[in-house]
């Protein structure tokens, strides 16, 4: 089913823990262009129900433009995605209900600075899901407390640190009671003290069962809650499969090269 | 989807919240005893001024001079406004008898003049028995001002209250109904007139200016982009002097014969679109410094086009801009003077007038000071109500 099976040498790339028959994300074939740059370049991959993804690649190889089609923030020019058995199109309605069952962290947070901790929760199951006010504060406190921070909750963001704000972005986005989420480079723009704690919080929903697609360049996380890595280069999939496959057995140059250069980073 | 700047926004702050991380294999250093913040100083002009004033000779020579002529300045113009002025002069069967200010010309100023003729000043030609309805109107501006500038006004009721005021000033003005004798909208004149126009101006131009910004920045609808361009650049391009002109004599030619709104509403409108234009642009300035994630993040939490413009982005956007809106505002409260031009009887015509009188036609000096006390007044609330804003603003989001 895989697109990179054709590119790379075959490897047990299907999910291990696909068991319904409708895979969560479908991506089939898409191509996309900036203008006449060529940015994905065939890219096939289906994602289980409840799999975990994990994505890297050398800077600049597509991994946030191709996570970024999943909920039509870019649009694609050629190929399908499909995500939860709704094909992406141009049609609003079938967009409407995708971002409702997409989450979405991204690197730099991206919190609203002008509300609060709560009301940045509360703000989509209101607005969106036209959730009660009381309803949707008990929601987003339970979520809160999730993360750990339910005592932040009065506070403006920009009154809490990296790691903290990157918690209530994850609970921001679980508060739409998403089935997948999508994470690009999450911890990239934290201290390094800060890193634990944000990959811990994704550890645990990891262990509760989310689809997870997650752009990442933390080898141990990959390790501990993929089900699948999937390496990009030049906007292609070169090689996919298990963690511990993909990390000790590197089948192309281009991955051996970017394995050593992450190594020696780290 | 620059993704490197993001790092330094996200490493602020972190030092004042997190304690030192121990690094492992590195026994942590003694940490310092807590000590509390040394006490600032108590405020020392004297030293202050050595330090910035009289450092050095140049700067002694320099701030004595100023001191001086400054000194000089403010004496001289006591001494007219007050110690030498002319605060009434008698009143005779031919009318006031200004002698005295005549005397004092020079020397004293001749507030006299003021005092008899602050109500043509303030109302220009309306019925003078009438005149409580315009000062009533005064009224209900300031305090219709006053009231939107509390924040916890700001809510749905406070749209119900404009209504409800700008109806009441309607019918206090012309009246006709409810007993109140009816005046023709051409006797109007005087403060209210330029509150009315910067007022209904600003509250109309506002709206305007945002869906312009907004449209002016869609990329889905070209059309309605290029419609919005074409009205920016259209109405930036011509003086306002212009448009009131074309308000004012062009406009009725080209209109049907028997249909001709009255002066004031068509000067009206020329402001309104004017001031839009120019809001416009300061609001689409706003909208370009939000970052792009905070658009993504709405979208990606399933928000509509409205709904994210209308909680996210707006209320965003014009926080940032409230300065140069501000700027915007003030600019236009006293740009409303240029309608004299097309003979509207605002603050500035009225005064204008009422130094025609032969009595006190050599007293222009005093009658523009007063004018611009007033509009001093006005401008200098609005500038320091903004800076609170901005401060108050900056407390509760900070970045
Ligand atoms: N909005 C954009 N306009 C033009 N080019 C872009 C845009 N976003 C990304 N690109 C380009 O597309 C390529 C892939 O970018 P990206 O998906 O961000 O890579 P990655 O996340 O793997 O670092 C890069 O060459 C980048 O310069
Ligand atoms: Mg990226």
């Amino acid at each position: 089913m895989s697109q990179a099976a054709s590119i790379a040498p075959l490897r047990s790339s299907e999910p291990r823990t696909e068991t319904t028959t409708q895979p969560a994300i479908l991506l089939d074939r898409v191509n996309k262009w900036y203008g006449a740059m060529h940015v994905l370049r065939d890219v096939s991959i289906s994602v289980g129900q409840k799999e975990r993804v994990v994505v890297c690649g050398p800077s600049g190889s597509g991994k946030s433009t191709m996570i970024r089609c999943i909920n039509r923030l870019e649009s694609h020019q050629e190929g399908r995605i499909v995500v939860d058995g709704t094909e992406l199109t141009d049609d609003t309605r079938a967009l409407d209900t995708i971002r409702r069952e997409v989450g979405m962290v991204f690197q730099s947070f991206n919190l609203f600075p002008h509300l609060t901790i709560l009301e940045n929760c509360t703000l989509a199951p209101i607005w969106v899901r036209k959730m009660p006010k009381a309803e949707a504060e008990e929601l987003a406190m339970s979520y809160l407390r999730r993360v750990k921070i339910p005592e932040q909750a009065k506070k403006y963001p920009g009154q809490l640190s990296g790691g903290q704000q990157q918690r209530v972005a994850i609970a921001r986005a679980l508060c739409m009671k998403p089935k997948i989420m999508l994470f690009d480079e999450p911890t990239s723009a934290l201290d390094p003290e800060m890193i634990k704690e944000v990959l811990d919080t994704m550890i645990g929903l990891a262990h509760d069962g989310m689809t997870m697609v997650c752009v990442t360049h933390e080898m141990g996380f990959a390790r501990q809650v993929a089900d699948r890595v999937v390496f990009m280069d030049r906007g292609e999939i070169v090689e996919a499969g298990p963690p511990n496959e993909v990390f000790e057995n590197p089948q192309t140059e281009r991955l051996k090269l970017f394995l050593s250069q992450i190594l020696r980073g780290h | 989807m620059s993704h490197s700047t993001t790092r330094t926004t996200a490493a602020l702050g972190e030092a004042a919240h997190d304690p030192v991380p121990a690094i492992a294999g590195i026994p942590a250093a003694p940490i310092a005893a807590e000590r509390a913040r040394p006490a600032a100083g108590p405020f020392a002009p004297v030293a202050w001024a050595r330090a910035n004033l009289f450092n050095g000779w140049l700067s002694t020579a320099v701030t004595l001079a100023l001191i001086y002529f400054i000194a000089r300045w403010a004496i001289g113009f006591f001494d007219w406004a007050v110690l030498h002025a002319v605060w009434s002069v008698p009143q005779t069967d031919a009318g006031p008898d200004p002698s005295a200010c005549r005397d004092a010309k020079g020397v004293g100023a001749c507030w006299a003049m003021i005092g008899d003729k602050y109500r043509f000043i303030l109302f220009g030609r309306y019925a003078y028995e009438e005149q409580w309805r315009p000062a009533i109107v005064i009224a209900l501006f300031i305090g219709l001002y006053a009231i939107s500038a509390m924040r916890r006004f700001w809510r749905k009721e406070l749209l119900l209250i404009w209504i409800v005021a700008l109806t009441a000033i309607g019918v206090l003005m012309w009246g006709g109904v409810g007993g109140l004798a009816f005046v023709p909208q051409d006797s109007w004149g005087g403060l209210p007139i330029t509150l009315i126009l910067s007022t209904f101006g600003l509250a109309f131009a506002f709206p305007l200016a945002v869906v312009v910004a907004l449209g002016r920045r869609s990329t889905e609808l070209p059309a309605v982009r290029m419609l919005c361009v074409l009205y920016v650049e259209l109405i930036r391009g011509v003086p306002l002097i212009t448009l009131l002109f074309m308000a004012s004599v062009m406009f009725p030619l080209f209109m049907p014969e028997g249909f001709n709104p009255d002066k004031l509403l068509r000067a009206q409108v020329a402001i309104i679109l004017f001031a839009g234009a120019y809001l416009a642009e300061v609001v689409r300035g706003g909208l370009q410094a939000l970052p792009k994630g905070q658009y993504e993040a709405a979208d990606a939490l399933g928000l509509s086009y409205w709904k994210k413009t209308g909680l996210i982005i707006l209320p965003q956007a014009l926080r940032l801009v409230i300065p140069p809106l501000v700027n915007t505002f003030i600019g236009f409260f006293k740009d409303t003077s240029l309608v004299l031009i097309i003979g509207i009887f605002d603050l500035l015509l009225a005064g204008k007038v009422a130094i025609t009188d032969p009595v006190w036609q050599a007293y222009s000096t005093e009658l523009y000071l007063v004018l611009a006390v007033v509009y001093f007044a006005f401008c200098y609330v609005m500038s320091r109500y903004s800076r609170g804003l901005e401060q108050e603003f900056r407390r509760t989001a900070r970045r």
